[in-house]
This record gives C-alpha cells, structure tokens and sequence, in this order.
C-alpha cells in the first residue's frame, strides 16, 4: 500500500496519535558513559554520555524497547532516534562521519518495531516518522551580541547536513519526514530545501512532510522572533501533510496557539506539547490524565488531526491521549477556493 | 463538522505575516534600500557603513512601506556578499525584520544569496523567459525551494514586451509553466508587466501607459489569483529632474493602474502626491499622457512642466641617486616609478618642510611636471607615466593624514577667532565614467592616470554609470570636464543620450569622448550636434593631456573649441556629401547574390558530440603561449609589431620593460591562480533556409520544425560588389535544408573570472600601474583561451581539420579553417543574437558570464562567438545596410523596426 495514500486516508478517518518523548524514556535506563560507548566506541577519544542518538548503534535495544512501549500505548507515528543526528550537532563528539549510518540504522530500527507490532496487531498501519532536529546551531542569530551580522553557520553547511540525514532516514525506511522543533525557521528552511532536493536528486516521489514549530513563551514568537502565522507563511511552500506545535510550552500554554492555526492553517494540524512546564527541579510533573484532558478539548472543537507529547512524557500519557481522543472526529481539511471573494 | 475553506491570497511573512486580500489597499514597496536607486544607499554600501544603511530600511517602514526591496547590484560591489552581509543585519532588527522582503537582482546568484538569509516568506524580483524557457524553469524552481513568491518579468528571448498583447501572452505562457511544470500557486505569482517611460516626444512611446493598463485587466481576466507590480517611476523617466511633475504623473497613472488591478508597486513610499490633490491643470494633462487621449498631449505637458521649472626597477640596482637631497630624490622616484624609498622620503621632506601641502606643491609637482613635460614631449611612454602615478599616489597617502589635521587646526583656530577661514580652490576636477550598459574601462583608467599625473583630481565613476549619476555627479562636484569611456557599440547611442541630456540640463563644461569603439566621425556627425558646448573626440590618453589643458585655459579654450567644432562641421558635411557615392542593392538582389557553394560535392563533418561541453578552471599554464601580445602592446599606447616592438629604436627600452613587468605578473597570477578560465562550447544540428536564417536544433533533432528550434538571423552585405563578388550572409556558410545535407554551427563564451579581489587589493595600494596590467592581461588570457579552445574544437571536439600544425603567429593571422565571429563585431553586427548564444549555451548559469543590458559580457575579460566549419566560410564585414534589409531582418526576429535600428545604428545606410 502506498505510504502517501494510507496516511491520508488514516487521517480523514480519525486523530492519530504520535509517540511521546524519547529523552525522558532514556534517563529511565540511567545509561553510563561505558553504556553511550558500547564495544565499537570504547576507545573513542572525546565523552559520548549524552549523545543519546549515538545509541541506536549501541543500546539498539534499549531504543527499540521504547518504540514499543509508545506503539504498545497506542501509537500510529513513532519517530525515529535522530533528533540531534546531523553532521552539524554530531561535530560535539567529533562524530559528524557517523551522522548518516545513525540515521539508517534509526530509520531501521523503528520500522523493525512498526512492522513487527502490526503483524502482531494487523488493525491499522503504524507509521515512522524520520525526525529532524532544529541543530545545535542557528541560521537567523549571532551568537555574538557584539556583531549581529555573525552567523556560525551558513545555509548551505546546513542544508547539506539536513541532506545527509534526509538520506540516511529515507534510506533507512522511514515512512514520513517530521521537521520539528522548529524555533528557527530558516533552519526548517533549509530542512526543506534538503528534501526538495534530495527527492529531486534521487527521482523517488516524495515522502510525505510533517512541521511542528516551536512557540518559545508567553510572547507566541518563535525564538527567531516570527508570529505563527508568519511561521506557517513562510513553511507552507513544503506542502507539508501536517503543520503543528511541540515542546516548550505545556498544553495549557499551547491552547490558543492551536486554536489559531487550526483556523489558518490548509494543511492538517499537530500538537504534542511538554508534560506541562518543568517545576523548580526541572522535572515535569504533569500527569498522563491530565494532559489528556487538555488535549481532548482541543479535539473536540476541532482543532487537531495528529496528536501526543513531547518533553517528560511517557507511555502513560500516550495511552491516556490515545484512550480520549479515539472517538472523537478529525478536523476536517479545509477548502481551498479557487477565487479570491 | 463543515470544512472551512482556506482563500488564495498572497501571503508573505517577516516576522509578521502579510496577507494580499482584495480588500487590500495597493502594497508600497520599499524602493531606497536600492544601490541602483538610492545614491546616499549606494555610498553607504560601498563604504560599508551597514549600520547607517540599516537606517534607509528603517525609514522605509516608517514611512509606510509594506515590503522592503533590497538591491545591491552595482558593479563595484561584490552582489552576493553586500547581499549576505545586509540581510543578516536586518534581520537582527525586529522593527525592520517584520515586514517580508523583496529580493532584487537582475543577478540570480545575488537573489540565491539574499534567500539564504531570510526565515520570511520573500518575493524574487524577479526572473524570467528572456534567456529561454529551460533557464526560467530552473529558477523558477530554485525559488520555489526557498519558498519565494516570485515576480516574473514580460520579458522573452525577443526582448521586454512593450504591446499589450505581449505583455499578456508572455505573463500568459509563464503563469503555464510555472503553475503546471513548476507546481507554483498561481497566487504566489506577481507580474512586472513593464512600465515604459511615455511622454518622451517619440510617437511609439504614447500609448506604453496604456498597454500597461490594458494588459492589467487581461491578465487579471486570465489568471485572476495573479498579483501585478511594476517599478512606477519608469513612467515619468523623460521629466527627470522635475519632481512636481512627476509624482503627479505617479499619482495620475497609480490612480488608472490600481483602478485597472495593480495590486503593489515599487514607489518612494514618502513621495507621492494624492490624486485629488494634484493642482487641476496639472492632472487633467497628466492625464492625457497617460491615457494618450491627444497627439499634443506630450507637448503640452513639456511645455506646462518648463513653466513649473522656471521658478622601473630591479635591474638596475644604481643607489647614487640615494645621494642626493631630499627634493632630487622625490624627483627621481616619480620620473623613474620608484616606490621603495618613497614613504621615507615623504616624511623625510615633510619634516623639513613648514607645511605638509608644500611637499605636494613642491617637489612632487616639481618632479611631475618634469613628466608631465617628457611624456609631453614623446620621451616617456604610458606605462612609465602610470608608474610615476604610483609614486604620486603613494606619497600624497603619507601626507593626507597631516594635511586633514591641519586643516582641523586651522578650521578650530578660526573658531576661536571668531574669523572666518577660506581655503584655496583645488585642482580642476575631471569625471570620467564609462557609460551605462558597458563593462571595459581599461581605456578610461589609463586616462585617469594620465590627466592625475598632470595635476587635475579625477573623480572616476567606474563602469556601467547611468546618465543621471554621471551628470549629478558632474553638478555636485561642480567638474570641469566630463569624459566619457565604452567600448561596445550601443555605448555610442548612450554617449550621444548624454550629450542631449546635457545640453536640456543646461550644462556649460566640455564632453570629451573616447573608448575602442568611439570615432572622430561618430563624434562630428551624431555626439556634437546635441550639445553646442563643446565635444571633443580625444583619440588616446596621450592627447587628453593637451586637450584638457586647451580646454581649461581661459585663453585657448574658444579658439580651440572653434578649431574644432569647424572640423567637425566639415567631417558632417563630408559624411552626408559622401553617402550617395556608394551604391546598394535591393536586398532581393544581395541576396540572390550569395556565396556559391557547392553543397552537392560536400559532406559536412559532424561533430563529436551535440549539446553543450564545459571547461572549468583550465589550466592557464597551457593557455600562456597562445597569447598574442600585439594588442596588449597597444592598450597601453605603443605602437609596433610585436616582438619587433622590443627592438624599436624609440619605445623599445620601454617596450621590453612592459613586456619583462607582464611575463612577471602573468607567471604570478599563473602560479597562484588568481584568475579561473572557464568556458562553455556547443554543437547543435542546423541548416540554413537558403537565404540568411540559420535554424539551429538546439533540442529536438528531427527535421521537422519544432518549438525547440532557435532561428539565427544573419545580417547580409547590401554594398554593390565589383562582378562575380558575392554579397556575403553568415548564414551562406552553412548547408541549405533543401540540399538534403545535414549541417551543424557551433558556439561558445569563455571568460576570466577572478579579476576583482586583486585590482582592489593594486588600488587600494595605489597601484594603478599593475591593476591595468592585470586587466590587460586577462583580456589576452581570454583571447587566447578562445584561440585554444577554437583549436581543439578544429582538431578534436567538432574534428574537422586532423592535419593542422599552425604556429601562434600563423593563428594571429587567423589561417586556420573555419571561422568563429562574435555578435556584435562586423560579421554580425547585431549585440542582440548574443542573447540566443547565451541561451544555447546556459553561458551564464554553466560558467557565470552574464550580460549586461547593452549586452556587454561581464566579466570584462570574456569573448563569445559561433563556430562555423565550412572551408570556405571566412571573415568580412557587413558594411552599411538599407531599409529593406533592416524591416525584413526585424520582422524575421519579430522586434520591433525601431528596436533593431537602434542596435543597428551603427551599420546603417540611413538615418533612423
């Protein structure tokens, strides 16, 4: 079945829910630095704790254990373990020449656990999401307040980063291609430009795009500064499948966010907010029932077509979105009319 | 739930969104943050005093403006960096920042650079078919990926559309390409639909307002979600310099054009009058220009306008002169183009003199008139005065820092003083520009260096300057002299609108005329019968010297100027006396006269590939020896053969010094590859019609015709030739489709890229002496590289010589087989097939040459040309040609008449 139309047609008939976090589910492991190493890396010359996208090549277990759990709470999209796995944010660790084999072996790994969940549960498809991190580096702002014309990187640098990562993910066998925390646009821009070319390159159709921005606080900017909708304005030439918000804020703080683009927006919306904002501990502490309860508002007035969690939240939380949101109708894809009055 | 529905407006974004509804007022563009537009923007940009320029753009949206247009193409500056550099800066500021973007360039790689920078949503300005259909397809994708709105130009391979009907089919056949090839929401395409200046006293140009406006309401008929823009000020181009006038003209041709469904435009955001407003007179004759409701229309408003107005070196290692006092030493350094001593000496003299400016007073014009008197005199040659220029320079850069502190003293002393203080009037000031639309400016820097040695200060304007900057420039700093440089021919037609344009501004200082392609008949018979102040043709720098002298002199200056304007008189008498001497014939008849091939006993060879090869970055170690130094010996004004030149009893000292410095240069620039040859061939089927249209299958390679297909337009001799002399057409060189023989033509630009970063670092050392060097040198790589390449095409790639062993000076004298003639030079006159060649060849997108809009290559250094194989084909020249010839030729290309004559210009028989 052909991956383009069985999304489509998932997403006429019902809300699909996306994974939760991946961070918070790895701190559970309490992972060492021997254990980031594994064997192939144990004499690698800088620390690698941390790098936690490193870890489909040495814990694939313990990341494959976790696609299961989110597909176990009732997942349609899970995301590939690549959020920072591009040449660019790889550099910290010196590993920028194991960017692209990350990115295969995540692509893989995912899909491994999709396919064998949906042989085993055959209701409905399961979807890889290649996810597509916004980088340790910024396209729009110098990092040096004495010269704002400095940039750190060009688009160029980051683009053929992204292109890199495209390939990888795509050639690991992801289904769909997730742009997200987005809280530079012009980084999504060059993420974009990279898979345009990349399908071009390549002569395959192209797969389809999700873009979930990032509103930083209270000001409803991106941290580049855009509104939403100049945000959604100048990501719309993707032709994304979806465009929707994540991480920063909690689903109390997202709502009018949501509620906006559900209005402007002539691609389907997501929303997979923090489990709420971190408390002095930096912990979050939301619980799974209520950010369901949030989340299911939204989908009753018709707001949302894709939804879940990101930041501090865990299977529970999937579970509990995935239980209130299942009977209730999509929003409908808006119209688009052919003249101007 | 009900599905809401989603409108196709135009949406942009900075940090802000901007929705186009219908309900939307007209959108003002920004139009200062422009180097093309804006001096004040243009200097800040140069000096690169961003933060100020940041404050144009600042006031910009202050004003009102809705988008920001951005330009940075200006020939001085490096587009793509001043591009990067101002838009990361803008978007460090959110007041500016929040408003979307307008990217403009006619330099698609100056736009690319520009979309790398902004998160919003921008509008390209703007790209179209004018290099054909393929180019277009592949920006129009590239904006796309950047996700761009983007304006499209009614503009085609033909040209710019001035009609109505082309305005509309044009857009009609983009607005098909990009919404079905390119997947472009019609709604994110605006159309420049060219507004054209009116009112300029030339019958055809009446009714360009209303074909705009005609075309506004078909095109939104058509393709209703499109957007229509257009640069406003064009329209009143002829009042220039009358500001009322114009921005009624604005507001009266706005109020028509948004009524009609101009939706944005690029306007002074500041300067715009409001239609009600405009004093009733006024409009009612605005209006009927720009409605073109009366044939008397442009007078009166010209009329109604004039009454609003009325209120050496190394090998030589001789030290003696080290001895001397300081005076003999500064002397001896500027004679003999010594700079190692030269800033020690300066202080030297500086310290011994009261006041730093009597050093320059001094000894240094001491020392430059006695150069001044030896070049004067034939006994110092150009190349020797251009390095006395260095020394001058260097010098004169040690003691400004001293000469500015004192005048500050002075300036603060009299303050104290309560006195007022006056310093004394400077050199006489001469500027030189080369004029718009023309690159070389090899001619005009020497001119420069030339006329600064003789103690004038020269305010050079560079290359491709506009009239209008020339001639505020000259008023601003009230010059003495205004020289003007080209080396194309269109640039005579922009000499002679300077010449008018002077003479309607009332100025009253001398234009002195010069350049390759410049003549003292060209001068006598279309530049000085505009302006009665004086025209003088100056033939090389050497006369300019004596020619400005007369000219400044209070004395000599009306003599001289009677001298020659009765010179000139007479050449125009004997121009028009001498015409009816030769005889033409009917074009009928030139061309039943062709060159008789036989094609029956001939096999044209094919070549070993058809499309297009690319060089980049050929080794310029083999390109060195096929060099011809016989030009680059005249660049710099001694004359002789080469190498016999190095010999010669007068220059050869000099000569073999030249050549010694430029071995050196050249082995440099080599070994540390400052400059990139690159260049671009192609070979495509074609076949001749039989008389002077070569159809080039330059995609579709079946006989039959197809839209693929470009046709070549050759130019034929008219001039009645002596019996069994044929009337010779590029076109005779190639097989006729009806002999059945398959032909093919080739083509090819080369170039040397790379010049800029040097020439500034040679004047920002004040050595102009290896900046003409170097850019005497690039023209001879690039000819040489054109000679190389030319050679393996023969031998290898087209194949049709094996047995060829010329040498380089049998090359020189052009004995190989086969031709290659340039657009533009005699063969074929016409500059505008460059634009086909270009378009064959992807030249601009393959190796970066681009044209400029007189279209003159830019890099400088680069030559283009067909390559024909036939044995017989061979080099001639046009000639003059008639009337016939000239309608039937731009009816083949489908321009119009008065178009192809003015590039013609040159080449005909008749006045147009």
């Amino acid at each position: 079945m052909d991956i383009r139309k069985s999304i489509q047609d998932r997403l006429k008939e019902s809300i699909l829910i996306i994974d939760g976090a991946m961070g918070t589910m790895i701190q559970r492991h309490k992972l060492e630095e021997k254990d980031y190493r594994g064997e192939r890396f144990k004499d690698w010359p800088s620390d690698l704790k941390g790098n936690n996208d490193l870890l489909v090549l040495t814990q694939p277990d313990i990341i494959e254990g976790i696609h299961r759990e989110y597909l176990e709470a009732g997942a349609d999209i899970i995301e590939t373990n690549t959020f920072n796995a591009q040449q660019i944010s790889m550099a910290d660790y010196h590993m920028e020449a194991l960017a692209f084999e990350i990115n295969v072996a995540a692509a893989r790994l995912a899909k491994k656990a999709a396919t064998d969940y949906t042989a085993r549960n055959p209701g409905k498809p399961r979807f890889v999401a290649g996810a597509i991190g916004p980088m340790n580096k910024t396209l729009s702002l110098s990092p040096d307040v004495n010269n704002p014309g400095f940039r750190a990187v060009s688009f160029d640098e980051v683009a053929t980063a992204y292109y890199e990562q495209i390939k990888g993910l795509v050639e690991g066998g992801a289904d769909l291609l997730l742009i997200e925390t987005i809280f530079d646009t012009l980084n999504a821009k060059a993420a974009i430009f990279a898979i345009k070319k990349y399908f071009r390159d390549s002569q395959q159709p192209e797969l389809p795009i999700l873009i979930s921005g990032t509103i930083t606080d209270a000001s409803g900017r991106t941290l580049s500064g855009q509104t939403l909708e100049a945000f959604y304005v100048s990501v719309m030439h993707a032709k994304p499948l979806s465009v929707g918000l994540n991480c920063a804020l909690g689903a109390a703080e997202m709502r009018s966010h949501i509620e906006e683009l559900s209005q402007i927006s002539a691609s389907y919306t997501s929303a997979y907010p923090n489990a709420g904002l971190p408390n002095t501990m930096g912990e979050y502490d939301e619980q799974p029932e209520e950010t369901a309860h949030f989340i299911e508002e939204w989908a009753a007035n018709g707001w949302v077509n894709i939804v879940g969690g990101c930041c501090g939240t865990t299977p529970d939380h999937i579970r509990h979105i995935a239980q209130h949101v299942a009977s209730i109708r999509p929003r409908p894809l808006p119209v688009k009319e052919k003249e101007l009055v | 739930m009900a599905s809401a529905t989603i409108k196709p407006f135009l949406r942009l974004s900075g940090l802000e969104p901007l929705v186009v509804r219908p309900q939307t007022n007209f959108v003002n563009i920004g139009e200062r943050t422009n180097v093309t537009g804006s001096k004040k923007f243009a200097r800040l940009i140069r000096d690169n005093k961003y933060e100020e320029a940041l404050s144009v753009a600042r006031q910009q949206v202050e004003n009102g403006a809705q988008v920001l247009d951005v330009n940075m193409d200006d020939a001085l500056l490096d587009g793509e960096k001043a591009m990067q550099t101002y838009m990361n800066l803008l978007q460090a500021e959110p007041d500016i920042a929040k408003i979307p973007i307008m990217i403009d360039s006619s330099k698609f790689s100056i736009i690319e650079a520009g979309l790398k920078c902004v998160q919003g949503k921008c509008i390209v300005n703007s790209i179209s078919m004018k290099e054909g259909e393929a180019k277009f397809i592949e920006q129009a994708i590239i904006c796309k990926s950047y996700g761009a709105a983007v304006i499209v130009m009614a503009f085609d391979e033909l040209g710019q559309a001035d009609t109505m009907r082309r305005k509309v089919d044009i857009s009609y056949k983009a607005y098909k390409i990009l919404t079905e090839r390119v997947g472009y929401d019609p709604e994110d395409i605006i159309f420049d639909l060219n507004i054209f200046a009116i009112a300029t006293g030339i019958e055809e140009h009446n009714n360009y307002a209303v074909d705009f406006i005609e075309a506004i309401k078909e095109v939104k008929r058509l393709m209703p979600l499109t957007r229509i823009s257009g640069g406003v000020s064009n329209i009143s181009f002829s009042f220039r310099g009358n500001e009322p006038v114009r921005e009624a003209m604005h507001s009266v041709f706005l109020y028509y054009a948004i009524k009609a469904g101009m939706d944005m435009g690029i306007v002074n955001a500041g300067a715009l009058v409001v239609y009600d407003e405009i004093e009733p007179q006024l409009k009612q004759l605005c209006e009927d220009v720009v409605l073109n409701r009366s044939p008397e229309a442009t007078d009166k408003l010209l009329a109604f306008a004039a009454s609003v107005k009325a209120k050496d070196k190394a090998e030589v290692k001789n030290e003696a002169w080290r001895q001397g006092p300081v005076e003999e030493r500064l002397k001896h350094a500027l004679v003999n183009g010594i700079t190692e001593y030269i800033d020690a000496d300066t202080e030297e003299a500086r310290q011994k003199y009261p006041k730093p400016l009597d050093v320059i007073e001094g000894p240094l014009m001491a020392g430059m008139n006695v150069v001044g008197d030896l070049f004067g005199s034939g006994k110092m040659f150009l190349p020797q005065v251009v390095k006395s220029a260095r020394v001058m320079k260097k010098s004169v850069a040690v003691l400004t820092p001293f000469i500015e502190q004192e005048k500050e003293d002075r300036r603060l002393a009299h303050l104290a003083a309560g006195t007022v203080g006056t310093e004394s009037a400077g050199a006489a000031k001469i500027l030189l520009a080369t004029v718009k639309g023309d690159v070389h400016d090899i001619g005009k820097n020497i001119v420069g260096v030339v006329l600064g040695c003789n103690g004038y200060e020269i305010i050079d304007l560079g290359v491709m300057v506009p009239t209008d900057k020339i001639l505020e420039t000259a008023k601003r700093e009230k010059v003495a002299v205004i020289g003007l440089s080209g080396l194309i021919t269109p640039s005579l037609d922009e000499m002679v609108h300077v010449a008018k344009e002077m003479k309607r501004q009332d100025f009253d200082i001398p234009l002195l005329i010069g350049g390759a392609t410049t003549s003292r008949m060209h001068t006598a018979v279309k530049i000085a019968p505009e302006f009665a102040k004086g025209v003088v043709h100056v033939l090389d720098a050497s006369r300019s010297v004596t020619v400005v002298g007369s000219l400044l002199s209070p004395e000599q200056k009306p003599g001289f100027l009677e001298t020659v304007r009765k010179e000139y008189v007479k050449l125009k008498d004997d121009f028009t006396n001498k015409r009816t001497v030769k005889q033409y014939l009917p074009f009928a008849a030139a061309q039943n006269n062709k060159v008789k091939i036989d094609w029956n006993s001939f096999t044209p060879v094919v070549p070993t590939f058809t499309g297009t090869k690319v060089f980049d970055g050929y080794d310029l170690a083999e390109v060195v020896p096929f060099i011809d130094w016989g030009p680059f010996f005249i660049a710099w004004e001694l004359h002789g053969k080469f190498p016999q030149i190095l010999q010669d009893e007068v220059v050869g000292t000099e000569a073999t010094k030249l050549y010694n410095d430029a071995k050196a240069l050249l082995a440099q620039l080599v070994r540390e590859k400052w400059l990139k040859a690159r260049g671009v061939i192609g070979f495509w089927p074609a076949n001749s019609d039989g008389k002077d249209t070569v159809v080039v299958k330059s995609g579709s390679p079946s006989p039959e015709a197809s839209a693929t297909d470009v046709r070549l337009e050759c130019l034929r001799q008219q001039i009645k030739k002596a019996p069994g002399q044929p009337n010779i057409s590029l076109s005779d060189f190639i097989a006729p489709a009806d002999t059945g023989k398959g032909d093919h033509i080739g083509a090819f630009v080369v170039t040397m890229e790379g010049i800029e970063p040097h020439l500034k670092r040679f004047e920002a050392a004040y050595d102009d002496y290896n900046k003409i060097m170097l850019q005497a040198l690039a023209d001879r790589l690039a000819e040489a590289f054109t000679e190389l390449l030319h050679e393996r095409v023969r031998k290898e790639y087209w194949g049709y010589v094996h047995e060829e062993h010329l040498t380089n000076e049998q090359l020189i004298r052009e004995e190989y087989m086969g031709i290659r003639p340039a657009p533009g030079y005699p063969a074929c006159p016409d500059h505008t097939e460059k634009l086909k060649l270009f378009a064959m060849l992807d030249a601009t997108n393959q190796i970066g040459v681009t044209l400029t809009e007189s279209l003159a290559m830019y890099p400088a250094s680069s030559v283009s040309g067909w390559y024909f194989a036939h044995p017989e084909s061979k080099y001639f020249g046009v000639g003059k040609i008639e009337k016939d010839q000239v309608t039937d030729y731009a009816a083949r290309k489908g321009m119009p008449l008065e178009d192809v004559e003015r590039w013609l210009r040159p080449v005909l028989e008749y006045d147009a």
